[in-house]
C-alpha cells in the first residue's frame, strides 16, 4: 500500500505498561499511528493486541506510560473522552446491541452527534424529528456503502456472524471517527467474506480519511492492506516498519513459529 | 392477503419511522380508538351490554387504564432499560400521596427560619402531573446507585425504596393531613371546570391521560433516546465506548418511568380508588406491575397494555368458569389457582418467548402478512 | 438512658433472630453457589417443606403413631416432597432455561414462588399450623448481675446450633467433594461444565433438592417460633439484605450477614424507633444493605464480578 502524504501523528502511545495482577499484558510499549494511514498490529495469541485497543479507547488504564492523541498527552484515556475525541472500535467477539435491528445499532452510533435533548424528542413532531431524518440520510448512506440494505430491519442477533461484523463496522463509521479501531474485523470470515471486508477498509481510509489501526491475524491481509505494522509478542513491541520490512525481520518469524525465547 | 402491504410504499423517512407503518395497522388502531372514545361511552350510556351495570367501566376498564400506564412506566425501566425494579408500587405511592397533599394545600413551617412554606391547593391536573414530578425526583434519587450496581442488587435496591415508602406513609401523619383512621380521601376531580364524577366520565379521563402518555412514551422509546436505553440494557460497557453517558441515560430512564408511575399512581388513588391507604401501593403491587411487563412483553408499549389486560381479566375468569361450569370452588381455592397458573404462565413465557405476548402477537402479525403462503 | 441490661438483652435478641435469618439465606447461597441462579422462590419452599412436616406429622399423632416415630417419618416425608419438587423444577423450570442470562433465571423463579405457595397450600392448607419441635421457654441469666436477667430464647439457640451444624457440613460438601466440585464448576460456566461432561441435569436436581432440606431445617426452627403459615414465606424477603450485605456466593458471608441484620434491626427498632416512630424494622435491613452496596457492591464476602470485553 502506498504511504498516505501527510506525516502528521495522530495517536502516539509511548512506554505503555499494563499489568492484571501477576499477568503482565504490556510491558513498555511504544509506537504512534499517522494520519490517513492503515496500521495493523500483529502478534501472536496473547501478546497483548487487543490489551493495547482498550488502553487506546480508555476501557484499560495503563499502569505506566502516556497517550498522545490529536496533540493532548495524557496518562489514561477515560472512555468518553476516546469516544468524543474521535476514536470509534469495532471487537473481536461482536458487541452489537442484540435487542435492536440493524439499522437501530447503527443509529445509536449517532448519538454523539445528536443534540436534542429529552423535552424534544417526548414531543418528537418538529426539531426531533427532523434531526433523526437528517441522520436517518448518513446512516443511509453507510447502509449504502456496506451493502447492507436487505437486512437493516433484521435484529441483529439473528444475522451470520460475517453481517453482524459489518453492522458493528457501519456503528462505528456512524460515529464519524478520526482514528477506527478494528479488533480482528475478518475473524470467522470465508475468502468472499474478507475480500470484501478489505474493500471496505480501504473504501473508508480513501474515501472518508479515516486513520485506520487494525489487529488482525491474516497474513496476506496485513500485508495488503496496510501501510505500517506494529508486531507484538508476549506484551512486548518486536518490530515496527513497512509490511516488507516486518516480513523479513527474524524475530517476527520467531515469535510466530513459537521459537523459545 | 388482509395484511398485505404490497402497494404501499413510503417515500420519506418520516413515513418509514411511524408508529404504524402499515395502513392495515392504521386501520385497526383507528377503530380501536374510535370504540373506546366514542363506542364505549355511548353503550354505557344507554346501559346497552356489556355496559348494562356500571361493572365493566367501573371494575375493569378502568384500573385496566391506570395499571397500563403504570405498566409502561415499568416497562421503560425494566424492558427498555434493562434496570429491574421491585419497587414500583413506592413510586405510586410517592405520586398519589404527593398529588393529595398539592391538591389540599400543603403548609410547612420551619422554625428555625421562623416563616413556613406555604401553597394554597393547586387545581387537580397540576396536582396530578406535580405528583408525578416528584416520583421523577425521588426516582432519580434511587436510580443513582443503579450505576454501580447492577441486576439482583439493584433489586433488591428497589426493595429499599418499597419498604421504606411502605412505612413513611404509614407512619409519618402529615402525609395523610393527620386523619386518625391512616386513609385519605381523593379532592373533588375538577378539570378546567368540569367535574369528573360518573363512571363515564372517569373512564373518559383516564382513557385520555393514558392515550396522551402512551404516545409521549412511544415518541421517547422510538427516538434517540430510546436506543440508549436499549444500548444500556444490551451491552452498557460497548455503549459506553460508543459515547453514550450511562449516568444521563439510567437517570432518565429513572426519571421518565418513575415520572408515569407517579401519575398513574395519583390516578389510581384519585380517580379509581377515591380513598385509600398506603396498602394499595405495596409490595403486591410492584410484582403485580412485574408480571404485567413480563407477560405483556418487555420493550413493548403495546406489550404493557396486554399484559394489564392479561393481569386483571384472569382472576375474573378463574371466578367466573368454575362456578359457570357449576364446579363450587372456594374463594381460597380460586386464590391459590390464580397463584399457580400466573407463576406457570411466566414460567412458560419465559421458556418460549421471554418477550412475552408481544411478541407472540407480531410473529403472529409476520405470518398473516404471508397468509395464505407460509412463506 | 438505657441500662446495659436491656442493651444486651436486645443484642442477643437480634443477635439470634439473625442467626435464624442466616439458616433461610444459606438456601439462596447454596443455590446462587451452585448454580448462578438467584432463588427467589427459597421462602416459598420453606413454606411447603414446612407444611409437608406439620401435616404429616399432626395426622401420624393423629394415627396413633409415637411422637418421636412421627417426627422421623415426618420429616422423611417432607424431604421425600422436596425431593420431588426439585426433580420438577430441574426438568420443567431451570433445565429448559439452562442457558439463559441470570436475569430471565431469576424472573423464572419467581414464577417457581407463586406456583410452590398455591400449590402448598391447595394441597395441605392454608390454615397456621403450630410446630412444637423444639423447647420454647427461655432461660434467664445473669440474674444476679441485672435485674430480672437476660432473655435468651432456647429455640434461637438450638436455631444458632443447627445453623453451625448446617455451614460446616455445606463448607465441606462443597470443598471437599466431587460433586461439591462440580457444582462449583456449574456455577461458573454452564456450557463449559457440560461441555466437560458434567450431568447438569443430575447436579442440578442435587443441588436443588439440598436447598430444599435446608429449606426443612429453617422451617422446623422458623415454624415453631411463628407458626407454619403463609406469612413465613415473607422471611425470603427479609433473607435478600442479609445476603447483599453477606456476599451472595459466601455461606459464612450468609451467617455474618444474618447477625449483623437481625441485630442492626432490633436495636434501630428499639433504640432509634423511640425517636422515629415504630415500624423501623420493616426497612432498617434494606437500607443497610443500600447503603453498604454503594461502598461495596460485592457485599462483604462476595467475590469481585469482572467483565471482560
Amino acid at each position: 500500500m502506498k504511504m498516505p502524504n501527510t506525516s502528521e501523528i495522530l495517536l502516539r502511545v509511548e512506554g505503555v505498561s499494563l499489568a492484571f495482577g501477576g499477568v503482565k499484558a504490556l510491558r513498555d510499549v511504544s509506537f504512534d499511528i499517522r494520519k490517513g494511514e492503515i496500521r495493523a498490529i500483529i502478534g501472536p495469541n496473547g501478546a497483548g493486541k487487543t490489551s493495547m485497543l482498550n488502553v487506546i479507547n480508555g476501557f484499560y488504564h495503563p499502569n505506566h506510560g502516556a497517550i498522545t492523541f490529536k496533540g493532548r498527552t495524557r496518562a489514561q484515556m477515560q472512555p468518553y473522552e476516546a469516544s468524543r475525541g474521535g476514536i470509534a472500535r469495532t471487537f473481536q467477539n461482536v458487541a452489537l446491541f442484540k435487542g435492536m435491528s440493524a439499522l437501530d445499532n447503527i443509529m445509536a452510533g449517532r448519538t454523539l452527534k445528536m443534540r436534542r435533548g429529552l423535552l424534544w424528542q417526548t414531543l418528537r413532531y418538529g426539531p426531533a424529528l427532523a434531526e433523526e431524518i437528517e441522520h436517518r440520510h448518513r446512516v443511509e448512506e453507510i447502509i449504502d456503502f456496506l451493502e447492507i440494505e436487505a437486512i437493516r430491519r433484521v435484529p441483529v442477533a439473528r444475522l451470520p456472524y460475517g453481517l453482524q461484523k459489518r453492522v458493528e463496522l457501519g456503528r462505528a463509521l456512524a460515529m464519524e471517527p478520526d482514528l477506527l479501531l478494528l479488533d480482528e474485523p475478518m475473524a470467522g470470515m470465508n475468502l468472499e467474506e474478507k475480500e470484501d471486508m478489505s474493500r471496505f477498509i480501504i473504501d473508508v481510509n480513501n474515501h472518508y480519511g479515516t486513520t485506520i489501526a487494525l489487529i488482525e491475524h491474516d497474513m496476506s491481509v496485513v500485508m495488503d492492506l496496510s501501510h505500517r505494522v506494529a508486531v507484538l509478542d508476549h506484551g512486548v513491541k518486536i518490530a515496527d516498519g513497512t509490511p516488507d520490512q516486518v516480513k523479513e525481520n527474524q524475530a517476527v518469524i520467531d515469535a510466530y513459529l513459537g521459537v523459545a525465547h | 392477503m388482509l395484511y398485505r402491504e404490497a402497494g404501499q410504499f413510503k417515500t420519506t423517512y418520516a413515513e418509514d419511522m411511524a408508529i404504524f407503518p402499515i395502513r392495515q395497522d392504521r386501520i385497526a388502531l383507528a377503530i380501536l380508538l374510535g370504540i373506546a372514545f366514542i363506542g364505549v361511552p355511548l353503550l354505557a350510556d344507554f346501559d346497552i351490554w356489556p355496559f348494562g351495570s356500571d361493572y365493566l367501566l367501573r371494575a375493569i376498564l378502568l384500573p385496566f387504564l391506570i395499571l397500563a400506564l403504570a405498566a409502561i412506566g415499568v416497562n421503560i425501566l425494566v424492558g427498555y432499560c434493562g434496570q429491574i425494579t421491585l419497587g414500583s408500587g413506592a413510586f405510586m405511592a410517592i405520586g398519589a400521596y404527593s398529588a393529595y397533599k398539592l391538591g389540599t394545600g400543603v403548609h410547612i413551617p420551619i422554625a428555625w427560619l421562623g416563616f413556613a412554606i406555604s401553597i394554597p391547593p393547586l387545581p387537580v391536573l397540576l396536582s396530578i402531573l406535580l405528583g408525578g414530578l416528584m416520583a421523577a425526583i425521588v426516582g432519580i434519587l434511587f436510580g443513582v446507585p443503579s450505576l454501580r450496581i447492577k441486576g439482583l442488587y439493584l433489586a433488591v435496591a428497589t426493595l429499599a425504596a418499597q419498604f421504606f415508602f411502605d412505612w413513611v406513609f404509614l407512619r409519618v401523619a402529615w402525609f395523610t393531613n393527620y386523619a386518625p383512621s391512616g386513609s385519605v380521601n381523593a379532592p373533588t376531580l375538577d378539570f378546567f371546570g368540569l367535574n369528573v364524577g360518573t363512571p363515564i366520565e372517569r373512564y373518559l379521563l383516564c382513557l385520555i391521560f393514558v392515550t396522551v402518555f402512551a404516545v409521549l412514551a412511544k415518541n421517547l422509546v422510538r427516538g434517540n433516546l430510546g436506543r440508549q436505553w436499549m444500548a444500556i440494557r444490551d451491552m452498557d460497557i460497548a455503549a459506553e465506548l460508543i459515547g453514550i453517558r450511562p449516568l444521563y441515560a439510567k437517570l432518565t430512564a429513572f426519571a421518565v418511568s418513575s415520572f408515569i408511575i407517579g401519575v398513574a399512581g395519583a390516578l389510581w388513588a384519585f380517580v379509581y380508588l377515591g380513598s385509600w391507604e398506603p396498602l394499595a401501593f405495596s409490595i403486591d403491587r410492584s410484582l403485580q406491575l412485574l408480571f404485567m411487563v413480563i407477560i405483556g412483553g418487555l420493550g413493548s408499549i403495546m406489550g404493557s397494555f396486554v399484559g394489564a389486560a392479561f393481569i386483571l381479566i384472569l382472576p375474573i375468569l378463574l371466578n367466573l368458569i368454575p362456578s359457570e361450569l357449576g364446579v363450587p370452588l372456594s374463594t381460597e381455592t380460586i386464590t391459590h389457582l390464580e397463584f399457580i397458573i400466573f407463576g406457570s404462565l411466566i414460567c412458560y413465557l419465559l421458556i418460549k418467548e421471554p418477550h412475552g405476548f408481544a411478541r407472540l402477537i407480531s410473529l403472529g402479525k409476520e405470518k398473516l402478512r404471508l397468509w395464505p403462503f407460509p412463506y | 438512658m438505657v441500662g446495659l441490661g436491656q442493651f444486651l438483652e436486645v443484642l442477643i435478641g437480634g443477635l439470634m433472630s439473625g442467626v435464624l435469618y442466616s439458616l433461610v439465606a444459606l438456601g439462596f447461597v447454596l443455590i446462587f453457589k451452585a448454580s448462578g441462579v438467584f432463588n427467589f422462590a427459597q421462602g416459598a419452599m420453606v413454606l411447603l417443606a414446612g407444611l409437608a412436616l406439620v401435616r404429616s406429622l399432626d395426622l401420624l399423632v393423629a394415627w396413633g403413631f409415637p411422637l418421636w416415630a412421627a417426627i422421623i417419618l415426618g420429616i422423611g416425608f417432607a424431604a421425600v416432597i422436596m425431593a420431588i419438587t426439585a426433580w420438577l423444577i430441574e426438568r420443567f423450570v431451570i433445565g429448559p432455561l439452562v442457558n439463559q442470562d441470570g436475569l430471565t433465571l431469576f424472573m423464572s423463579t419467581i414464577g417457581v414462588t407463586f406456583i410452590l405457595e398455591g400449590a402448598a397450600q391447595m394441597i395441605f392448607g392454608s390454615d397456621a399450623y403450630p410446630l412444637r419441635l423444639f423447647p420454647t421457654d427461655a432461660w434467664f441469666l445473669f440474674e444476679d448481675l441485672f435485674p430480672g436477667g437476660i432473655l435468651l430464647n432456647k429455640l434461637d439457640v438450638w436455631g444458632g446450633f443447627i445453623a453451625g451444624i448446617l455451614v460446616a457440613g455445606l463448607a465441606i460438601f462443597f470443598e471437599r467433594t466431587k460433586t461439591g466440585r462440580a457444582l462449583r464448576a456449574v456455577a461458573d460456566d454452564h456450557l463449559a461444565a457440560q461441555s466437560v461432561g458434567i450431568p447438569i441435569s443430575w447436579i442440578w436436581f442435587v443441588v436443588w433438592f439440598v436447598a430444599g432440606l435446608v429449606a426443612l431445617v429453617a422451617a422446623t426452627v422458623w415454624g415453631t417460633k411463628l407458626g407454619v403459615q403463609f406469612s413465613i414465606t415473607f422471611l425470603a424477603l427479609k433473607a435478600l439484605p442479609v445476603l447483599i450485605i453477606g456476599g451472595l456466593t459466601s455461606i459464612p458471608g450468609a451467617i455474618v450477614g444474618g447477625l449483623i441484620v437481625g441485630a442492626g434491626e432490633k436495636i434501630a427498632e428499639v433504640f432509634l424507633g423511640s425517636y422515629i416512630g415504630g415500624g423501623i424494622e420493616y426497612w432498617f435491613a434494606y437500607v443497610l444493605a443500600l447503603a453498604l452496596l454503594l461502598v461495596r457492591p460485592q457485599g462483604l464476602f462476595g467475590e469481585r464480578i469482572i467483565e471482560r470485553i
